[in-house]
């Protein structure tokens, strides 16, 4: 098989996808969520969570592994799909399937299809990252009729140990410009002081955000928070939040987790024979930007996210009033505000996201940011931003379906250099 | 003071740490983009090409855009000296460039509360060493 790595649509004009309404989002499924792998229980490895999280996003859209002929996913779920081991590495190995990386911290769409039986598959593609590229490389793969029925793979795992822990004391490659200076999240806290200083608001205005995060995500099965620690979180817990960097704290930071997630997604035409209903893509947009110069600025920031709201709207023919269900990537919180203003998403302008947090945000409130929770609120699987939407689509959210329209919804990730748009609805357009 | 990290340098960015070895700052320049480029490339970010790619001499001389403060790195060789600052710079003849500093004065001091960091302050490239025969750019407030 042929790999594929031109499909992405991020040269404008992108104009109305000429696929859009040929592929549908049909099911989900998810696999238990830890916070770590102990290295040892292969039960629990992030091979073993995929095939329950395919198994169960099987079993939602009603179909069997034969049914599938494609496969796409994530191989790591890590920057740029790197397998773990390259942060936690080397580690022992055991009996096959679990006598290399594939299947214990990494997992290929080869290991699965060996793994699970799957018999018909004609595509795989392992190297798209993360899951809302995922989602529009396999609409386009759909679109293109390069398959009809794929399963959609995100595994993303967490180690023992501290997460991304740099020992080093040489700096190679790009990593020569922060790493020199000790620059790492810091850059996180300085556009965000940018921010701040360019709309005179400050870091305690990000807590009513936060909060409501957390409260959407205790309502999700799959957070971690709701598994592990379902507690209620406050506005004081996240003011009292241990600093990271200058205007970062650990709550602004989203938890790593070991999750896996799966969907199915199929052409228009078998999509009605299965069992949930339909939730068509309408669009696909991506884009990769780079600095002026070495650090990325609050000017940079807002004319990325601006190119990329203006493409998603052309390609999908949209526009901000039509959005019901608003998931804009919040791992970093302090990413979101620069989303729902390029967006302007309930008419919210440059400079106006705090303002907005404090009003009414709320689940059954007439504006329910991030109904799934985002990352702060479910831990870092960042597959919220494509299951809480299908379902609020689907009408199957539970005690999180919001109380207005849910027929169209776009999610967004997930840096402001690196970007993805999806939007979805309930009807083929 | 020893620096926690040393840079090691590429083909692309040799020519930056050589000078940085003889006291000059210098960044790319394209010549039929008429535009400077830091960090240092292949290519011209804008045309894509290096038939035009250059290097120039800088004045040395930037304003303080903002900072940041770490307190908790991912960078373990840094963690001695958290809570540290990160200071931005631009260059004052094209404010577009900038490049990290943790200001001379403040390197190593491990700030115990906020520091009065002046916006918009002068600053001027003076070369400290990072290992022996490895100077780097780092930025001292023009008092």
């Amino acid at each position: 098989m042929a790999r594929e790595v031109n499909w992405e649509r991020n040269h404008d004009p992108v104009g109305i996808w000429n696929g859009r309404g040929k592929a549908a989002l049909i099911a989900r499924g998810h696999s238990p969520t830890d916070r770590r792998w102990d290295g040892e229980s292969l039960d629990k490895s992030l091979g073993a969570f995929m095939m329950i999280a395919v198994q169960n996003a099987l079993d939602d859209a009603g179909i069997t592994i034969d049914d599938v002929d494609g496969i796409i996913g994530s191989a790591g779920g890590q920057p740029g799909g790197a397998p773990l081991s390259d942060v936690w590495g080397p580690r022992p190995y055991f009996d096959p399937p679990y006598d290399s990386e594939d299947g214990l911290t990494h997992v290929t769409g080869q290991w699965l299809r060996q793994q699970m039986g799957f018999k018909n598959i004609k595509y795989i593609n392992n190297h798209g990252d993360p899951i809302w590229n995922l989602i529009g490389q396999a609409a386009q793969a759909i679109a293109d009729g390069r398959a009809e029925t794929v399963v959609v793979t995100y595994p993303n795992g967490n180690l023992p140990g501290r997460y991304h822990q740099d020992p080093t004391n040489e700096a190679r490659g790009p990593a020569v410009w922060p790493n020199t200076w000790g620059w790492g999240l810091s850059g996180q806290g300085f556009t965000f002081n940018q921010y701040c200083q360019k709309y005179g608001t400050n870091h305690d205005r990000m807590a009513p955000f936060v909060v409501q995060e957390r409260k959407n995500g205790l309502l999700w099965e799959h957070s971690y928070y709701a598994q592990h620690e379902p507690g209620e979180f406050t506005e004081e817990d996240y003011l009292n939040g241990r600093m990271i960097a200058r205007d970062l704290s650990i709550f602004d930071c989203d938890r790593p987790v070991l999750a896996a997630a799966a969907y199915i997604m199929t052409t228009a035409e078998k999509a009605k024979d299965m069992k949930q209903t339909p939730v068509y893509i309408w669009d696909h947009t991506e884009s990769l930007f780079s600095p002026r110069s070495l650090v990325q600025t609050i000017d940079d920031t807002e004319e990325w996210t601006d190119i990329q709201a203006q493409r998603s709207y052309n390609g999908s023919g949209i526009t901000a009033d039509d959005i019901d269900v608003f998931a804009p990537y919040d791992g970093f919180a302090v990413f979101t505000q620069y989303y729902i203003e390029a967006w302007g998403w309930r008419g919210v302008k440059r400079g106006e996201a705090h303002d907005f947090y404090a009003g009414d945000i709320s689940l059954k409130g007439p504006n329910p940011l991030n109904s799934g929770g985002g990352n702060m609120g479910t831990g870092r699987m960042r597959t919220v931003f494509i299951t809480d939407p299908l379902e609020q689509l689907q009408n199957r959210a539970g005690e999180r379906q919001i109380t207005g329209r849910a027929e169209i919804a776009v999610s967004h990730g997930v840096l402001p250099v690196r970007a993805a748009t999806v939007v979805r609805s309930t009807t083929p357009g | 003071m020893a620096r926690p990290i040393v840079p090691v340098p590429d083909p692309a960015t040799q020519p930056f740490w050589d000078a940085c070895n003889e006291g000059k700052l210098i960044v790319q320049y394209c010549s039929v983009c008429d535009r400077r480029q830091f960090p240092p490339e292949a290519a011209c970010r804008d045309c894509g090409f290096n038939f035009h790619l250059t290097w120039q001499e800088t004045s040395g001389r930037a304003k303080i855009v903002g900072y940041s403060i770490t307190y908790d790195s991912r960078l373990v060789q840094w963690h001695p000296l958290q809570p540290f600052l990160n200071v931005i710079v631009a260059l004052e003849e094209d404010p577009v460039i900038n490049f990290h500093t943790n200001l001379i004065d403040d390197f190593g001091t491990n700030l115990s509360e906020e520091p009065d960091i002046p916006i918009g302050a002068t600053c001027e490239v003076q070369f400290v060493e990072a290992e022996p025969g490895r100077m780097i750019p780092e930025w001292k407030l023009v008092k």
